[in-house]
């Protein structure tokens, strides 16, 4: 399969493409996290590119890897009929300090993505006009969908009934067991607990 | 309404007198004019609407009446998962309600949080509110529900606060030899289904030329 549009952004941005792959008309190009905006800048306004929708914006968590985050972002071309798969790789062995440009300006559809990635991975949008939370709520700390987060813990928003305040003992009553849900998050974190 | 002689003590005379206690007469009256609120957050909801339609309908147990306002409500359905954001949001809508008030945790989600054993849901409506009956399933059966109404009916009669679970009808852990088992030989897997052999001998017969 054609590999156009990766020939295109090299021969644009050179060494800023750390790293292309394709396979099967799959083109993915792993950029250096400081030309995000002008790489993406670049495909929405070439006229042989003219990729106007964005299709999908995530990170995926890599606790082994420094940087430790991979944001993915994946664009459309309506008129010309490609795809593209974009990567940068963000944030230390902590996924801290993990920051890319924004791209709202660019395409006004990745606002909410840009949300959801900061919500569930914790990259931040640098000059994104409302980066707040999306699915969870303000209160909550943390990223859920990264690694390090435990699978079982929640952080509820009204305090839970006590024993005495039932009047009852609050175990969960038959069918149904102590164990209902998954069983191997809750053994992880004691097992973190016990260690 | 065969059962009011449970309920209460009739003593009806000649004169046309009745004498009962008036929380069993309360009772009585409470049981067969439950308002809902539907409180609908999942797919559990599907069911919620087969059960309120006319195959299975639950207007039978005078319990169709849907008020969208809890003030007017005294019987709170929590249909599916409640997510921690909506934490707050039930707790308001049960204090809203009158009293007397009772609450249907309707699925394994709502009554336990199911699988969603994470970050986000709620482990049971329970951590959050009282409820009276729990019906489990994903989703449960109209009929569970069903059972589950009669349950909470008879719960009101007595003026009954402890919870009740819907029990599954038929638990095939229960009698295991109903049970399909894994076979580990080689053998012939159409030894397990002898129905199958006797047909097919039967169609060898009726090809050698025999009657049947």
């Amino acid at each position: 399969m054609s590999q156009a549009v990766l020939e295109k952004l090299k021969e644009r941005f050179g060494t800023a493409v750390l790293e292309t792959h394709a396979s099967f008309g799959d083109e993915t190009a792993v950029i250096e996290p400081s030309q995000w905006k002008s790489v993406c800048t670049f495909l929405r306004e070439d006229p042989a590119l003219d990729f106007d929708m964005p299709v999908d914006l995530c990170a995926v968590d890599y606790p082994t890897r420094t940087p430790r985050l991979e944001v993915v972002m994946h664009l459309y071309s309506v008129p010309l009929g490609h795809r593209i798969r974009l990567k940068a790789r963000v944030g230390d062995e902590d996924a801290n300090g993990a920051e890319l440009d924004s791209v709202t300006s660019i395409w006004p559809g990745m606002n909410w993505l840009e949300r959801e990635t900061w919500d569930m991975s914790g990259v931040r949008f640098r000059g994104h006009p409302d980066l707040r939370r999306i699915l969870m709520y303000p209160e909550f700390e943390g990223h859920p969908l990264q690694r390090t987060y435990p699978a079982d813990r929640t952080q509820p928003l009204v305090a839970y009934r006590t024993e005495d305040e039932a009047g009852m003992p609050l175990n969960k009553l038959a069918p149904f067991g102590a164990d209902e849900g998954m069983p191997f998050g809750r053994n992880q974190s004691r097992r973190r607990e016990e260690s | 309404m065969g059962d009011v002689t449970h309920s209460m003590t009739l003593d009806a005379s000649e004169q046309g007198f009745a004498t009962t206690r008036v929380d069993a007469l309360l009772g009585w009256a409470r049981k067969y004019s439950l308002f809902c609120y539907p409180f609908v957050t999942a797919c559990c909801g599907m069911e919620f609407m087969a059960l309120s339609s006319p195959r299975f309908d639950v207007a039978r147990f005078g319990a169709e009446a849907p008020r969208f306002s809890p003030r007017q409500a005294d019987l709170l359905w929590v249909v599916g998962t409640i997510s921690q954001r909506q934490g707050p949001v039930l707790k308001r809508i049960y204090e809203q309600m009158m009293a007397p008030k009772w609450v249907f945790a309707f699925g394994t989600c709502a009554s336990s949080g199911g699988f969603y054993d994470n970050y986000t849901t709620v482990p049971g409506i329970d951590k959050i509110i009282p409820v009276d009956v729990y019906i489990p399933g994903c989703p449960p059966r109209p009929e569970a529900v069903l059972d589950g109404l009669m349950l909470l009916q008879d719960k009101i009669a007595r003026n009954e606060r402890r919870p009740g679970v819907v029990k599954p009808r038929f638990d095939p852990a229960h009698s295991a030899d109903d049970l399909v088992h894994l076979r580990r030989s080689a053998a012939d897997p159409r030894d397990l289904l002898p129905a199958i052999k006797e047909e097919e001998a039967k169609a060898e017969r009726i090809a050698n030329g025999g009657t049947s």
